[in-house]
């Protein structure tokens, strides 16, 4: 394990950035980690692949790895990477984000990009807040949850990413959790193999920002917590209708995997249809 | 690898590469795709010619009047040439995609109206910031807000320059003609990947639904200015380094120089700096520098002077759509026997302020009809520096200034 | 010499398309033109406004300053437009469209039957292409052979004929009112 940590850091992170700017006890590490476990095991050209990111805490995964990144604007790392993967379809595309840069002031490229399907893998890291500003109600935020603009106790009603994404037509989509380090792995491996919009949600822990406030100030309770409040799809599917009425847990797993035509492909395809030599 | 099952074209065969940069072969195959050499049509279509031309292969819009004819183009004739061109969700993620593609090598361009340029700033800002080349082209529309949709105007020349917040620099070009939307999108292109910026191509309602002759180039009267590669190794390469020339080489995505890419401050290596006040200082000095300082080989303007002296002569400074009722009025005038000097403003950033202190110490007075009220005048006024008078001429609401209104202008008749 | 046309109809009746082709027309004689229109936000019904500038030297001013040829199809549009022409200005109406009491002074008045040759036609949508040809029959301003170049240049592959019968149509009806005037 300590040999295979040596040699992801060596082979994948930017010598020059470290330390981190992520706090004690924050689960975005644990996604880097997961992130690079998965492209090694697929062995993914490391030159050949690009990360793209927004504004938040997660964005600011692509500058620890040794590889081109583009951190652009707050909520728009979706539309940027389209126009890397629409470009070079040769490509592969990652992006990182949060909740807040994702379903908030991105929502709407998130929406249409799952709906477009082009071949990009999300991982978006949901830690129910916005943590770079200091712990903000964001639009994953519980209802009741105590953040520094939902004082009393938030009193919107949240999005399921997952379900979203879903909605919108994304062929891949998982959610897991920082607790469960190994299905992440997979999921992201999955999710880069994926020829279409495949995405992962990660329920991170933000012991710092939005666990201070909810009783959740140490990162070994948070992951309690999340393995405490989830509950496998394989699991839930097989409930009764009234032991699903009783469930408040998180369903966590492959949510969906199904085919769909995929953007660069549909498009590559248009082209040499109507290319005049 | 697994990853290549994923596409189900052969990578190798496909014609779909918009990230190659073109060649001679590229350019004749628009000019087949284009047909005749000599063509009437409009000044929104003549800038997707021009783009085509110039090599660009990427295109990302969201339709709005009067800019649709551009990205309707774009999707008719991208595909048969290799290029991509994709309708987002809105201006917004146009902007960011554009900004993706080009560092991808492509040449990327996306088209709008004041409505979706307004939306556009932040991420002009980041590639301003990320020394990012692509053009932006601006068919101006009466604002502010919804405005007059399908009528022209120049009321966006403060916000091409100021729209984004903080400082920073960039290029904007403004045609007069059908064939200077063509010529100017191609230079636009060729100045964006010199001095890796965002450049503007500010037109207007008119300009973009008018229809006139144009003439498109050989290819050999057409030159294409490739951006600066990376001189040195994989490993010393820095993505902001000056070289001497303020303006870094730019390497491109995929090609293994692992170059990280942000819109916060950053060091000659591209990482975030965010509390050194020497090396933001240093870096938005650039910014800005590398435009001002060459200054002189950016602008271009178009002169046309008496060989007279200084007093009796009338100046008139004018852009875009306005200088066609300037040079009306500007031949009537003269038949009359009052002496004009028209300075055509082409460049509109940076600012051509040499050739209006020339001009103003040319004549006694400068008039500056504008679509707008009050916009340009501004940089005159500043460049002029008490040297002549000026006359401001604003006109808003969609219609042209006529000749006559010029005319009266300059014969000192209007209010 | 510097020739100013202007065209008004209801939109949707094919009249921004006539400047188009009437434009073409005058760059395949190889000489200059410019085609400006102006309509409302809406495709169909609003006011429509078509005009064509036509020089053997550069053109400068792209609109017009006084037409000195004037077609309408819509009574708004000749109530509108009557006034903006010059001395000896020629003025075409359509006659089933639009009212006149008394032609504009000093004009070369005609009143034609557009829409019914379109009619006869099989369909008002050839109404456009008549009246180019009853244009370029009254003013000359463009040749016939490089008119009818331009209509095929612009109408559906499959429309070619009736296109090309309705220009005809347009340009016999011109001729016949250019013989009554005499």
């Amino acid at each position: 394990m300590f040999r295979q940590a040596r040699h992801i850091r060596e082979k994948y992170l930017e010598a020059n950035m470290w330390p981190s700017i992520f706090c004690q006890g924050c689960g975005i590490g644990t996604v880097l980690n997961c992130a690079l476990r998965a492209i090694d095991k697929i062995g993914l050209d490391i030159d050949r692949t690009v990360f793209v990111s927004g504004i938040g805490c997660s964005s600011r995964i692509p500058g620890y790895i040794d590889a081109d990144g583009l951190h652009t604007t707050h909520g728009r790392a979706i539309a940027f990477a389209t126009g890397i993967k629409l470009a070079n379809p040769d490509l592969t595309v990652i992006v990182f984000t949060g909740d807040g840069d994702l379903a908030g002031i991105g929502g709407n490229h998130f929406i249409h990009a799952a709906r477009r399907n082009v071949d990009l893998t999300v991982i978006c890291v949901n830690n129910y807040n916005y943590g770079m500003t200091g712990a903000q109600v964001s639009p994953t935020t519980p209802i009741g949850g105590i953040t520094m603009t939902s004082p009393y106790g938030n009193v919107e009603s949240p999005f399921d990413l997952s379900a979203l994404a879903i909605g919108a037509g994304a062929p891949y989509v998982s959610r897991w959790t920082t607790a469960h380090p190994h299905e992440t792995i997979m999921a992201v491996k999955k999710a880069i193999e994926k020829p279409g919009f495949a995405f992962v949600e990660v329920l991170a822990s933000c012991p710092i920002g939005y666990g201070r406030k909810n009783d959740l100030k140490h990162g070994k309770d948070y992951l309690e917590w999340l393995k405490r409040n989830t509950i496998g799809r394989t699991r839930y599917t097989a409930m009764t209708p009234e032991e699903v009425l009783a469930c408040d847990k998180i369903v966590i797993g492959e949510l969906r995997n199904e085919p769909k035509p995929e953007f660069t492909a549909e498009w590559t395809r248009l082209v040499d249809g109507l290319f005049v030599e | 690898m697994e990853t290549s099952l994923k596409r189900a074209p052969d990578k190798a065969e496909t014609r779909h590469k918009p990230s190659r940069p073109c060649t001679r072969e590229d350019f004749d195959r628009v000019r087949r795709v284009l047909g005749r050499k000599v063509l009437f049509t409009q000044g929104d279509i003549a800038i997707s010619y021009g783009a085509l031309l110039a090599g660009c292969r990427f295109f990302a819009g969201y339709p709005i009047t009067p800019a649709t004819e551009t990205a309707e183009i774009m999707s008719r004739l991208l595909p048969r040439v290799g290029g991509t061109c994709i309708q987002m969700e809105d201006e917004i993620a146009s902007m960011g995609a554009i900004i993706g593609a080009s560092w991808t090598g492509a040449r990327s361009m996306t088209a709008t109206s004041g409505p979706g340029f307004s939306l556009m700033q932040e991420n002009i800002g980041y590639a301003a910031m990320t020394e990012t080349p692509c053009v932006v082209v601006d068919v101006q529309r009466s604002g502010p807000s919804t405005g007059q949709p399908t009528e022209g105007a120049q009321g966006d020349i403060m916000q091409a320059k100021w729209g984004s917040h903080g400082d920073y620099e960039l290029i904007a070009l403004s045609p007069s003609t059908v064939q200077e939307c063509l010529d100017l999108t191609i230079k636009a292109f060729n100045l964006a990947d010199t001095y890796r910026v965002p450049v503007i191509l500010l037109t207007d309602g008119i300009i973009g639904h008018m229809r006139e002759k144009i003439t498109l180039p050989e290819f050999e009267e057409v030159t294409i200015t490739p951006r600066k590669q990376p001189s040195t190794s994989k490993e010393a390469y820095l993505p902001f380094a000056d070289d001497g020339t303020q303006i870094p080489e730019m390497s491109t995505f995929g090609t293994g120089f692992r170059t990280y890419i942000t819109g916060l401050t950053h060091t000659e290596n591209g990482y975030p700096s965010t509390d050194n006040q020497p090396n933001h200082d240093r870096l938005i000095r650039r910014l800005c520098d590398k435009i001002r300082n060459n200054r002189d080989k950016i602008v271009e303007v178009e002169r046309d002077y008496e060989d007279a002296s200084r007093g009796e002569t009338i100046g008139i400074v004018s852009y875009g759509a306005t200088s066609r009722s300037v040079d009306y009025a500007v031949k009537a005038l003269r038949q009359s026997g009052i002496k004009i000097d028209h300075l055509r403003i082409i460049t509109n950033w940076p600012f051509p302020e040499n050739e209006v202190v020339e001009l103003a110490e040319r004549v006694g007075r400068i008039v500056v009809p504008e679509l707008n009220l009050g916009q340009a005048c501004h940089s005159v006024r500043e460049a002029v520096a008490g040297r002549c008078e000026i006359t401001p001429l604003w006109k808003i609401g969609g219609e042209m200034h006529t000749p006559q209104e010029i005319m009266d202008a300059v014969r000192g008749n209007s209010d | 010499m510097r020739t100013e046309l202007r065209f008004v109809a209801s939109g949707g009746q094919g009249i921004i398309l006539a400047g188009v082709i009437l434009g073409e027309g005058a760059i395949n004689d190889g000489k200059e033109a410019v085609q400006t229109q102006s309509y409302g936000p809406e495709s169909r019904g609003g006011a429509a406004r078509s005009e064509v500038i036509i020089a053997d030297e550069e053109i400068d001013y792209p609109m017009v300053i006084a037409a000195d040829c004037l077609v309408t199809l819509s009574q708004p549009g000749y109530d509108k437009y009557r006034t903006g022409i010059k001395p000896g200005a020629t003025v075409i109406v359509d006659e089933d469209l639009v009212d006149v009491d008394e032609p504009p002074a000093g004009c070369t008045f005609h009143r034609l039957p557009f829409t019914k040759a379109a009619d006869k036609l099989g369909n008002r949508i050839f109404t456009n292409i008549v009246v180019l040809g009853s244009v370029c029959a009254i003013t000359g301003v463009v040749s016939q052979e490089s008119l009818l170049e331009a209509v095929k240049a612009n109408v559906p592959k499959r429309f070619l004929e009736s296109n090309t019968q309705a220009f005809m149509e347009g340009v016999a009806i011109g001729r016949q009112a250019l013989a009554q005037k005499g």
